[in-house]
């Protein structure tokens, strides 16, 4: 059955539950994998990484697999999609696979087609000069960047997504085609709290971030909103019900009670936070999921905030290539960042970094104590200093 | 190994499935491109194609040329979708402010999840992204795909739709990014008859789930990370599709401690694979990695000069719990002291590999922010057996969901719930005793919630009898 170029296809809307087929969940994997995949699958022995962005698998059976890893935006045209099916179905039998970083990886299983594939992808450019297919992202280097919709499809945003993204990969694009420092970096970028994607455990995490308490749409809320849902979403209890002169339901908010984190507008429309001098970019570091050597650990807010600076953010790029910078020359071979931090201690990072360190970064909210540090231990830095000369300790 | 698919799988030929001929999708020239402009002026969207890294506006670009030398009736939503998208974008820059206006409610029938209501509050000036709604679509697990179906798909959403999307959403979904309301039901009509594709999850319910690449490429995989995905999902796809659920629900797949998929951080239920034998050792494979025959970590260093590798700086220094030593040149491990960390197996990938009596850690409650800050998933079931048809997983998620279904508030995910009433209890409730492993440490204060069962006697007294032995 081809796909139906009727205006509504098969659909019938007079009779819309007509032959509905549901609940039939995704197509089954197998299907999809190369028939070295299906041969080697649970057989594989042990990997290689041959060069930036291209690895090599062995399996028991002695067959092995080369692929190769090209950084991809995840926001794609079906015209790049079919450019990609190209390629595939030139080198790779009509294969392709997406990693969970927005990579697109191409399988071969000989050295000749893996040479021919890579020439074939670093030669594709846009029009406008940038790679297609930039190979890289493995090892130890940068690699792409995971990230929400942003201004191109969100409703809650404090910055954009994909345009921060291209502006700070082309800053650091010798690192993912590199493999030059300590450890991965994993940097991910979310445009709002919500976290859509989830960037509170990475190496540096980008994160938008509204200044502004809400302003109330007094006129509809009552219509629009369910008012106790609106003060139950806020968690530091700054929205109370109130009244319109004219008598109508609203609510009222404790500005100096807000945190800025756009609940109450994720429950109710009526209180949009978005401002184009409040909204900005945190900047976070130092977290990661992985279990080796230490425990994941959530990121830290290193930067509270710089502006949305469209649209290349040079704040957020100078910032990030900061910490990249410092992390690159000073941390040991295997260390994350988040590892460097904590051996060089937390002081030394924002010395090292050339961040300043302000009142922002202090905790508190609930749970701060226990960012407290309750010790004698501790090293000089400038920060430190200024803090005895204050105290009328030095001269 | 070769798996079966719940259902028979039809078998997809794009040249059988096509909507447009060759003709039709190579419809302009690169020099047609290169003096392309896009009906809005765009200057900091365009600045955004400079630079080496893929530009997405020099992408949807594109798109926006092939769709005006498209005919007018081979596009069922207008042809400027993805020049308005980006004259909207342009707009955005200069307010410092999303247009997208706050919800909108639409789906397809039967379906409360996996549709995403969108429309632009400037729909005057962008009428063709007036509505812009995503449809989320099931990912096969890990992601690989054939070219049949990726052209299949394309053809479906750039004929019904705006021919953008992402590959992939956050949670692991293919996302079709941009339709109006009419061409909803058109399009999962499609996917289910013709290309037997669900959508995914969005809303209160059972997020679609996600996995690594596992078994398929990884020598680490400690358990079957896409049949587990795939049976599990196709098990709980009423939990998937009707929000019956306080708020969201994921599960994610990691094969090993690696962590790919970011279980720890982001599912409410957490799957990593580990091992209880030892870690299997080639003592030739270690000479080769000592005397320098084979680069380390798998040559994820090779850009840097890191100096000779050095077993002991490299790997047993940095054992988490120093159970590895070197004996008559050969390595050693106390692997009742080892919490499988991974990265002695990470740099000598030739000489260590995971045991073989494989199963997986269970851990739950992870999060974002929203709303009581970021949560890390809660170590709960140390090491679980895991075959198909995964009868005992089943089981403690029905457990879970039972209590988390009954006591969460709206929009209260799983571990904010423990939080608020309290491990004991989840522990309670999912029948399992508590162990050492759940905690850091234990606790520094004394303020246990003793029960009235935990004391002999009761609780039940009387002033009198007290009086009796105390003058007021």
């Amino acid at each position: 059955m081809a796909l139906s170029q009727e205006r509504l296809g098969r659909y019938n809307p007079e009779k819309p539950m007509e032959n509905r087929i549901t609940d039939l969940g995704p197509r089954h994997f197998w299907q999809y994998f190369p028939p070295v995949i299906q041969k080697n699958y649970g057989k594989w022995l042990y990997h290689e990484i041959l060069e930036p962005g291209v690895l090599v698998h062995v399996s028991e059976t002695g067959d092995k697999v080369f692929t190769v890893r090209c950084g991809g935006c995840r926001f794609m045209s079906v015209e790049h999609v079919r450019e990609i099916c190209e390629i595939a179905d030139k080198y790779c039998d009509g294969y392709v696979r997406f990693t969970t970083r927005n990579n697109i990886e191409f399988m071969v299983t000989s050295t000749d087609k893996l040479e021919a594939l890579k020439k074939d992808l670093i030669s594709r450019k846009h029009v406008s000069g940038s790679y297609k297919f930039p190979i890289g992202g493995t090892g130890a280097g940068l690699t792409n960047i995971v990230h929400t919709q942003g201004y191109l499809h969100c409703h809650t945003p404090a910055t954009d997504a994909s345009s921060m993204v291209k502006a700070v990969m082309d800053e650091l694009f010798d690192y993912f085609q590199g493999m030059t420092l300590p450890a991965q970096v994993r940097i991910s970028m979310a445009c709002c709290l919500n976290m859509c994607g989830a960037v509170h455990c990475s190496d540096i995490a980008l994160l938008g971030y509204h200044r502004k308490p809400p302003v109330i749409d007094h006129e509809v809320i009552d219509k629009v909103c369910e008012i106790p849902l609106v003060i139950a979403a806020c968690p530091t209890g700054a929205i109370s019900p109130a009244k319109t002169e004219d008598g109508q339901k609203t609510v009222k908010i404790k500005e100096e009670r807000c945190m800025f984190c756009g609940n109450c507008y994720t429950m109710c429309m009526a209180v949009p936070l978005s401002d184009k001098e409040g909204d900005g970019v945190t900047i976070m570091a130092g977290g990661k999921v992985s279990n080796r050597m230490s425990q994941p650990k959530f990121s830290k807010v290193v930067v509270p905030w710089v502006p949305n600076n469209f649209p290349r953010y040079p704040e957020v790029c100078e910032s990030v290539k900061k910490i990249l910078e410092a992390y690159a020359k000073d941390a040991n071979k295997y260390e994350r960042i988040g590892d460097w931090a904590e051996r060089i201690g937390w002081e030394k990072f924002f010395e090292k970094c050339d961040l300043p360190f302000t009142e922002h970064l202090i905790d508190d909210y609930r749970l701060a104590y226990d960012t407290y540090r309750t010790s004698s231990q501790f090293k000089y830095t400038d920060a430190a200093w200024e803090v005895s000369k204050a105290a009328g300790g030095i001269d | 190994m070769a798996f079966e698919p719940r259902e028979p799988q039809k078998e997809l030929k794009y040249d059988e499935l096509r909507i447009y001929s060759d003709d039709e999708l190579n419809n302009y020239t690169e020099e047609e491109l290169k003096n392309f402009k896009v009906k809005h002026n765009i200057p900091d969207v365009e600045e955004l194609e400079k630079g080496p890294w893929p530009s997405f506006v020099a992408d949807a670009k594109r798109e926006a040329l092939h769709r005006r030398k498209l005919s007018e009736d081979r596009m069922m939503i207008e042809r400027d979708v993805v020049e308005d998208l980006l004259g909207q974008l342009q707009v955005s820059f200069d307010d410092g402010e999303t247009h997208w206006k706050h919800g909108g409610i639409v789906g397809v029938f039967g379906y409360g999840g996996g549709v995403i209501g969108r429309y632009s509050d400037l729909p005057k000036k962008f009428p063709s992204i007036a509505h812009f709604h995503t449809l989320r679509v099931n990912q096969p697990a890990s992601k690989f795909y054939s070219t049949d179906y990726l052209r299949s798909i394309c053809d479906l959403w750039e004929f019904r739709g705006s021919g953008l999307l992402n590959m992939h959403g956050s949670t692991g979904d293919i996302i079709f990014l941009g339709t109006f309301t009419e061409q909803l039901e058109p399009v999962f009509y499609e996917l289910t008859h013709v290309l037997q594709q669900d959508l995914g999850g969005s809303g209160s319910n059972l997020r679609t789930p996600s996995c690594c690449v596992g078994r398929a490429r990884c020598e680490w995989a400690c358990y079957d990370t896409q049949d587990m995905c795939y049976e599990l999902t196709h098990y709980y796809q009423d939990e998937l599709h009707r929000p019956a659920f306080p708020y969201k629900f994921k599960f994610k797949f990691d094969g090993c401690p690696n962590c790919c998929v970011a279980s720890i951080a982001r599912a409410d239920m957490s799957f990593i694979g580990t091992w209880r034998d030892n870690i299997r050792i080639d003592q030739k494979a270690v000479k080769a990695y000592i005397g320098g025959e084979i680069k380390p970590n798998g040559g994820a260093h090779t850009g840097k000069d890191w100096g000779k590798f050095d077993i002991q700086k490299e790997v047993i220094d940095l054992c988490p719990t120093q159970c590895m030593w070197m004996e008559d040149g050969k390595l050693m491990i106390d692997d009742k002291e080892c919490t499988r960390c991974m990265h002695c197996i990470n740099v000598m990938p030739q000489a260590l590999r995971p045991g073989k009596d494989t199963g997986v850690t269970i851990l739950f409650g992870a999060k974002a922010p929203i709303l009581e800050g970021a949560q890390m998933a809660l170590l709960t079931v140390p090491f679980m057996k895991v075959e198909h048809p995964y009868d005992n997983v089943k089981e403690l998620i029905d457990k879970v969901w039972d209590w988390w279904m009954e006591e969460g508030k709206n929009r209260e995910r799983l571990g904010e719930l423990i939080q608020r009433y309290g491990v004991p209890k989840f522990l309670d409730v999912i029948g399992l005793p508590p162990m050492p492993q759940m905690v850091k440490e234990p606790r520094s204060n004394p303020y246990i919630f003793w029960k009235e069962e935990d004391v002999p006697g009761g609780w039940k007294r009387t002033i009198e009898d007290y009086r009796k032995r105390h003058a007021r």
